[in-house]
This record gives C-alpha cells, sequence and structure tokens, in this order.
C-alpha cells in the first residue's frame, strides 16, 4: 500500500533524502529550511540507514565537508537559506570544478543581505547563471509542490552521479513551509557509489592514484578540462531539459513560472478564464537546462508572454533569450518577500498585456 | 468541492494545529490538502495564521486573499480578515476579548465562545478543538470519524491520553456555536 503523509517541504525533501539512499548530511540552520536539519536529527538516520547527520560550525564548513564526502564518492548533500548559499558559493565553483556529484538545496528567502525570512524568488540569478567563479552550471530543479521536493531528493542524485555535477533544488519558503499530501517510495539501499575510476577510496594496487582537484597551473591543460566541462553541460542541455505545460493548447496568453509562483498562476489561470481570458502557463522544472524549446514553440501562438517570478525580474532574461523579438513579454513580481495573490497576477496580466 | 479557509489568532491558541488536524482528516477521506502558516516575525511576536485548502481537485494556489470561511480568534486577526471573507462566506469568531464584533453584513456570522467554555472545562488547550467543534457544525466538510482519525495521526504518542478530552471538546464546539446574522 502506498504511504501517505502530511509533510512540509522541508520535511519531505529530508525524508527523500534519506529513503534515496544519502550518505551524508552536514548543514547550518537558517530560517525557513531549519526544518531540513531538525527533521533529519530527529529521525535519527544513522539508526535508519547509516546516514551521517552533522550540523557544520558555518555554512563555509558544511559546503567543503560535502566537497570532502563527495571526493569519496559518497551521496551528500547540504541545505541552506539564501544568504547562507551565498557564503557557500566559493565551495560550489570548487565542486563544479572538480566534477563533484552532490545535492544542493536553497529555500530561498528575500534579499539582498540579510532580507527577510519570507518566500522568494531573487536568487535565480546566483542559481542559474553561476554564483561562484568560472565557467560552470548546476543543474536546477524548480520543485512547485511538497510531493516534488520528496521527490527531487532521488531525481537529484540521480542526476548529481549521472553528470559527476552539482544539483541544486532551489525552492523558497513557501514551498519549504507549507503542508500537503505526500506519497512516499519505499527506502532505496544505501549503496555507496564505488566508482575507482576517480573516486578517493584508497589506491588500488596496479592503478595510478586519484586526484580530485579544481587547480591546474597549467592554462593550456585547464582550458582542455573547461572544455571538457562545456561538452558535459551541452549534453545536459540536450537530455535534461524538464517542464510542465498547463492549459496551453488553446491559450493565447502565456504564464512562465517556476516554484510557488506557478502555483498562484495556476489560480490566477481559473480566474482569468472565469472571465474569457484564455490563458495558459509553462512551468519550468529545471531552470538550467532552461526548457527554451518549448517556449520557442508556444511563442508564436501568444498574443503576450508574462514571466511572474518573487523578484525584480531575473529568468525573463532567460525568457527574452529564448523567444527573441516578436513576441511581447513583459514581467510581474514582488520582492524582498512579498508574494502576490492570484488576483493581482492577473490583474496585471490584463494591465501589461492586454490593455497596454 | 474546494474549501478556502484562513485560521488566524494568537500565537499558543492552537491556531496551526487546528489547521494541521483539519488538513489531516481531508486527507483520511482522500481529499487534496494544502497548509501554509505565517512563519515570519508576526509568528514570534502575536499573531499567528494558517491557510488551509481542502479539495477534490489538485489545488492551485496555497495562498489566497478572499476565503469561503475564515476562523478568526483575536481582535487583531478579526481587524485584518473581515474583509477578506467572499461574499456569502462564513466568519466564525470567538468574542472573548472583543471591543469590536463583526459589522459586515454580507456574510454569514457564527460566534463560539471557545474561550469561555475551555476555562469551564478546566481546560485552555481544548480551546482549539472547540473552535473545530463550532466549525464543522457550520460546515461538516469532513466527517467526524475522520477527524478523529486526524486526531490521532497528529498528536504525539505521549498526548494519546488527551484523544478523549479533545474529542468532547469537538462535542462542545458543536454545541455552542451560535448564527449571528
Amino acid at each position: 500500500m502506498k504511504e501517505l503523509r502530511l509533510m512540509k517541504g522541508n520535511e519531505a525533501v529530508a525524508e527523500g533524502a534519506i529513503r534515496a539512499g544519502a550518505d551524508g548530511y552536514f548543514g547550518y540552520p537558517i530560517t525557513p529550511q531549519s526544518e531540513v536539519m531538525e527533521y533529519l536529527m530527529a529521525q535519527q538516520p544513522e539508526k535508519r540507514t547509516g546516514m551521517v547527520v552533522l550540523q557544520a560550525e558555518s555554512e563555509v564548513a558544511a559546503i567543503n565537508m560535502v566537497y570532502g564526502g563527495a571526493s569519496t564518492g559518497k551521496k551528500v548533500m547540504t541545505s541552506s537559506s539564501s544568504p547562507g548559499m551565498s557564503l557557500m558559493q566559493e565551495g560550489v565553483s570548487y565542486l563544479a570544478g572538480a566534477e563533484l556529484p552532490c545535492l544542493l538545496l536553497n529555500v530561498a528567502r528575500g534579499g539582498p543581505g540579510l532580507g527577510t525570512i519570507q518566500p522568494a524568488q531573487a536568487d535565480y540569478f546566483q542559481s542559474v547563471k553561476g554564483g561562484g567563479h568560472g565557467d560552470y552550471n548546476l543543474i536546477v530543479l524548480a520543485p512547485s509542490s511538497v510531493q516534488e521536493m520528496f521527490d527531487f531528493a532521488f531525481l537529484g542524485f540521480e542526476l548529481a552521479f549521472k553528470y559527476r555535477n552539482p544539483v541544486l533544488i532551489l525552492s523558497d519558503g513557501l514551498i519549504g513551509q507549507m503542508m500537503e499530501k505526500v506519497e512516499l517510495c519505499e527506502q532505496m539501499p544505501r549503496t555507496t557509489y564505488f566508482d575507482r575510476s576517480w573516486t578517493l577510496t584508497g589506491k588500488p594496487d596496479g592503478q595510478e592514484r586519484n586526484i580530485v582537484t579544481s587547480l591546474d597551473l597549467d592554462a593550456s591543460r585547464q582550458e582542455i578540462h573547461n572544455q571538457h566541462l562545456q561538452e558535459k553541460y551541452r549534453k545536459c542541455k540536450e537530455t535534461e531539459v524538464r517542464y510542465e505545460l498547463i492549459d496551453t493548447d488553446d491559450a493565447e496568453y502565456l504564464f512562465v513560472a517556476y516554484g510557488s509562483s506557478a502555483r498562484i498562476c495556476q489560480k490566477a489561470i481559473q480566474l482569468g478564464r472565469g472571465e474569457g481570458i484564455k490563458i495558459g502557463l509553462l512551468r519550468p522544472i529545471t531552470l538550467w537546462p532552461f526548457p527554451a524549446k518549448p517556449l520557442v514553440e508556444l511563442a508564436p501562438k501568444m498574443k503576450g508572454i508574462l514571466s511572474v517570478e518573487q523578484s525584480a525580474g531575473q529568468m525573463v532574461e532567460d525568457v527574452r533569450l529564448s523567444v527573441g523579438c516578436g513576441v511581447h513579454i513583459e514581467h510581474y513580481g514582488r520582492m524582498g518577500g512579498m508574494i502576490p495573490t492570484p488576483e493581482q497576477v492577473l490583474e496585471n496580466l490584463k494591465k501589461l498585456l492586454i490593455t497596454k | 468541492m474546494t474549501e478556502e479557509i484562513i485560521i488566524a489568532g494568537f500565537g499558543g491558541q492552537g491556531v496551526l494545529s487546528l489547521g494541521k488536524i483539519l488538513a489531516y482528516s481531508a486527507i483520511m477521506q482522500n481529499q487534496e490538502v494544502s497548509w501554509f502558516p505565517s512563519y515570519g516575525p508576526e509568528m514570534r511576536g502575536g499573531t499567528a495564521n494558517v491557510t488551509v485548502i481542502l479539495s477534490d481537485e489538485r489545488i492551485s494556489s496555497p495562498i489566497l486573499h478572499v476565503y469561503d470561511t475564515a476562523i478568526l480568534l483575536n481582535q487583531q486577526s478579526l481587524d485584518k480578515f473581515e474583509e477578506s471573507v467572499k461574499p456569502g462566506g462564513v466568519l466564525l469568531y470567538d468574542s472573548n476579548g472583543l471591543v469590536r464584533m463583526p459589522e459586515r453584513t454580507d456574510i454569514n456570522i457564527y460566534r463560539v465562545d471557545a474561550a469561555d467554555a475551555s476555562a469551564k472545562m478546566d481546560s485552555t488547550k481544548a480551546f482549539n478543538m472547540i473552535v473545530l467543534g463550532g466549525y464543522l457544525k457550520i460546515k461538516p466538510i469532513v466527517q467526524l470519524e475522520n477527524v478523529y482519525k486526524g486526531l490521532e495521526k497528529s498528536i504525539p504518542a505521549r498526548y494519546s491520553h488527551l484523544l478523549e478530552l479533545n474529542k468532547k471538546a469537538i462535542e462542545i464546539g458543536q454545541e455552542i456555536v451560535t448564527k449571528e446574522r
């Protein structure tokens, strides 16, 4: 029988990590994601599966513990919220440079700076364009339900090891704090990934020692490494784009929204259709790679596109880059932890795309 | 069927757990639910609120600005959310400590004096279950047996002896709720 539970998003992702067979979690508390580590500690996964849960002394320590764990081929993760993610960015760049698989979670809050503790989506640029230095990309998943918080722990680890790359779940305070029904799948065995071609698990006889590093003092070799990374990202772009289309078949206007904003837009669609305005939604599930192709296909059928984000307008740049000229594209959002209501979203669609 | 509810009051009145038990009860009868609490500074400084949505269909936005039902348990909450009830909707309130009563005439207003009743029961902790009883009398959208199942699920095992008390409180709430207009 399927196991149903009422859970917060933060609890669901933690339970997902245990059931996905994670080996270790390292983190430092911050609102609105503290329930992740609280839940893990309360569950005592060291007894359930042998998983290690450790509160580090800071976010900087946590991300470097992830680096260490990932170097040995273990399934490791961390979580934080916006200001804490900023502290981790050096480590994230190193992880990407050294091609280490790991799962990162940002339950975003209002910024900049310490900002507020309410939900926001203003970390899109940091997540998608590279919050750390250098040419790298994270695979970025954007859950819009508590069920997806659970599911993406599995998907995140799967993609991380498939591409030997950090995967980021970019959530927000709304998805993290809300409770919904979650269908849990069974516990996966905690089997340490043991690819000796690159992991640091002790040098076997007759094999060269492995080196995990993001440093190369020879620029020509570094360039070859970077070309290899870019090739990997290109493959990832070809195969890993995920998105959901809602009510787009007959739509004349299109919302593009992810995470909690996508939920709010769905209600705005119902309200709009009640008034005879045919609206649809493209919900990116992967923010990187961005679902440019389906957007390009949909755009010519639309009278206008509204990118709805809880930010000053970040994803709208990718919408514009994907679609190009010829289609009316606008952004609507609130900032700093304020959440737009479905009525406000609909009103702004009318104001920005219809009456203008 | 979709029921969109806001429950608001003082921190400590059991507002969030009232919502949680309602959500659990709906799961017991196979409905979709969402529960979104205030977790910001207001939670740390006095008032708490939670938006609960129960539906037969997939739930879109977990936050709203108009509601089918508002359960308002202190003056600040009444002042803030009275205007947010949909015309024809339900406002349920506790008159304890209020200096301004609900004023709207286009909605159904019910009163449940749960603070008084819980004091008489000698258990102020039963307050929120009395309110729940009052709400279920007005809108029996979840069956009582499922509420009890929800209670069992959401009360920690160490408090399971309080189950009977909570059931009693729900009954009292059903008895004392009155329609004002």
